[in-house]
């Protein structure tokens, strides 16, 4: 048993080595592909603050530095909300979309995408803009049903209040949809979810975002231990359950909310990484959460390098190649755990 | 110790425990007992705080409603009846959690109070070289030892426990029911269990608060609350003849 400790406590350092590595792989390939020396100078210059010009330089600080920042912060964003959410409501089947946030935060970009709808004096993308107002106008209606239909916010009445309110926003987005006309591709290609356009801005507000969410959520490992026990023994323990409960869930909507404003609805990595990373460290969530973050950085990199390089010059959409290798993922994960009991 | 003030319970239109009252004392131990359905396990859960309740609990003279769950837990541990286990914590992360209450502020990893707390109660529950063993590779005994354990890491002073011989072999029975009798003999504490094994709660119990239909029955010393002729009135069977009738292939045999 020792030893397993001694794996548990290396994977952490191991995880961050690897993410550096495919960062960087991530950085250099692509249809243009820069060499690593060049890459590194680049960025050593471009933090010194020096002037750096050439297209190499303009390639990878205007274009595929973002984007691989954005792709980062988004899969360790998705896969920390997977990682609380299956804890905090003990199902294994549960991620950051589950309480239906998500699915309101699509609806606000495809509306905002099919009507050419902006909120005016924000600076920021309309379509950024918009799936963040309806993210947050989602979760005010999701925890005032949920307020109105069960004081005591049951894992079931949320689990069932966050799949209803799923499937009324996909309806309006269908709706939506169905009167976009030749706006239908830029659509669909948003709805998947796609992060080829990311900017320095968007990547700072992913930062800003997970940052806040990964501190409150770190500090909550022992509540969320014990919630994957049962609640019922939460409660004996002396945990404030309802407190508990509503931090997480509005912490991760938020972090969610923020996640599909960037990046649409990306799924399967908040669902998938954190059943590897309990493999790899345990149930506790004090590993669990930061390996989470780690494994769902790294797959969603290496996803994207697949959307962009795979089929060159032709673009996948990430959402697609994370859904394909996720479902294999999962029914591996699924035979290798026996029915997700890990 | 714990008061309890016309507690009553409704589930919906439902009423399951209706204006249910009692008092615990330092060094008693409470043994809930009742047919299926009588309300003990809802009892239990508004103890926990669990569901919604009508009347008053006097914790230590203080009432339970509104105060906050880590004061009530330094006093109180609560050994629900467990669900599956979903995630394969190890026995020691389970029983840990036991300490949770009592490990405060930043560093509150650096309970050593706790670590000699978590040791003993894995000694006393005889899981010592299983400390590192997953739950999930428990059997169903050895998980209700775990959650035991992780009671006695609590360190309370009252200890509320639903069916505590669930899953036990008559071993661990007979060994779990004389430790929480020690514990209780250490003075300054009290237990209150939810036991259906009616020889059990005769032998270890000091008192006893008999449910039927929600309505307390019969309250009062456990030598007078489960006579024959009272059990047989609210279980409508002959209890005494039966157990008697259990134990009578052996004792003809002898």
């Amino acid at each position: 048993m020792a030893e397993s400790k001694l794996t548990h406590r290396l994977t952490i350092p191991l995880c961050a080595v690897l993410l550096a590595g495919v960062f960087l792989l991530c950085v250099c390939a692509g249809s243009v592909a820069i060499p690593l020396g060049e890459t590194l100078s680049v960025i050593r210059r471009a933090l010194l603050g020096e002037e750096v010009t050439g297209s190499a330089a303009a390639i990878l600080l205007r274009v595929r530095l973002p984007r691989v920042c954005c792709v980062a912060l988004s899969g360790a964003a998705l896969s920390l909300c997977g990682a609380a959410m299956q804890g905090l409501l003990r199902n294994p089947l549960a991620d950051g979309s589950t309480l239906g946030v998500s699915a309101g935060a699509s609806l606000g970009a495809v509306a905002s995408l099919a009507f050419d709808l902006t909120l005016p004096a924000v600076p920021m993308a309309g379509t950024m803009a918009m799936a963040m107002l309806f993210a947050f106008l989602s979760l005010l209606l999701i925890l005032s049903l949920a307020f109105t239909l069960d004081r005591s916010f049951s894992t079931h009445s949320i689990i069932l209040i966050g799949i209803i309110f799923s499937m009324f926003a996909s309806a309006l987005m269908s709706l939506v949809i169905s009167f976009a006309g030749e706006k239908i591709k830029s659509i669909t290609f948003w709805t998947i979810g796609s992060l080829s356009g990311a900017s320095w801005q968007q990547a700072g507000i992913l930062l800003a975002a997970l940052c806040l969410a990964s501190l409150v959520l770190m500090r909550l490992w022992r509540e969320l231990n014990a919630f994957a026990v049962g609640e019922e023994n939460a409660r004996a323990v002396g945990i404030s359950v309802r407190a508990v409960k509503l931090t997480v869930l509005i912490v991760v909507s938020v972090l969610i909310g923020v996640c599909v404003s960037v990046g649409g609805t990306i799924s399967f990595v908040g669902l998938v990484m954190p059943h590897i990373a309990r493999m790899l460290v345990g149930p506790n969530h004090r590993r669990l959460l930061p390996a989470s973050m780690y494994a769902g950085a790294v797959f969603l990199l290496l996803a994207d390098l697949a959307a962009r390089t795979l089929l060159s010059p032709i673009e996948l959409s990430i959402g697609v190649v994370t859904s394909l290798v996720g479902a294999v993922a999962f029914v591996w994960i699924f035979r290798a755990t026996k029915g997700g009991r890990r | 110790m714990l008061t309890a003030r016309d507690i009553t319970v409704r589930y919906g239109e439902r009423t399951v425990v209706n204006s249910v009252s009692f008092h615990v004392r330092p060094g008693e131990w409470w043994m809930l007992v009742g047919p299926n359905g009588a309300g003990k396990s809802s009892l239990v859960r508004a103890l926990a705080q669990a569901v919604p309740y009508e009347g008053d609990f006097l914790l230590e003279g203080v009432p339970m409603r509104g105060r906050k769950p880590a004061d009530v837990a330094r006093v109180m541990a609560v050994l629900s009846q467990q669900h599956a286990v979903q995630y394969s914590y190890t026995v020691e992360e389970l029983v840990r959690l036991g300490r949770y209450a009592h490990e405060r502020g930043f560093l509150r990893h650096m309970d050593s109070a706790g670590d000699e707390a978590i040791s003993q109660a894995l000694r006393d529950t005889g899981l010592t070289d299983r400390r590192h063993a997953s739950l999930l590779a428990l059997s169903g005994g050895e998980q209700q030892r775990v959650f035991l354990a992780q009671v006695f890491a609590q360190q309370p002073r009252l200890m509320v426990l639903d069916e505590p011989a669930n899953h036990l072999d008559l071993k661990y029975q007979q060994q779990i029911f004389g430790l929480i009798q020690r514990w209780l003999m250490q003075g300054g504490r009290s237990v209150l269990s939810v036991v259906h094994d009616l020889s059990l709660a005769r032998r270890y119990g000091t008192h006893a608060l008999l449910l039927n239909d929600g309505r307390s029955a019969a309250i009062g010393p456990v030598r007078e609350v489960l006579a024959p002729q009272v059990l047989s009135d609210v279980y409508e069977m002959d209890v005494f003849g039966w157990m008697r009738g259990l134990l009578s292939p052996w004792t003809q045999e002898e």
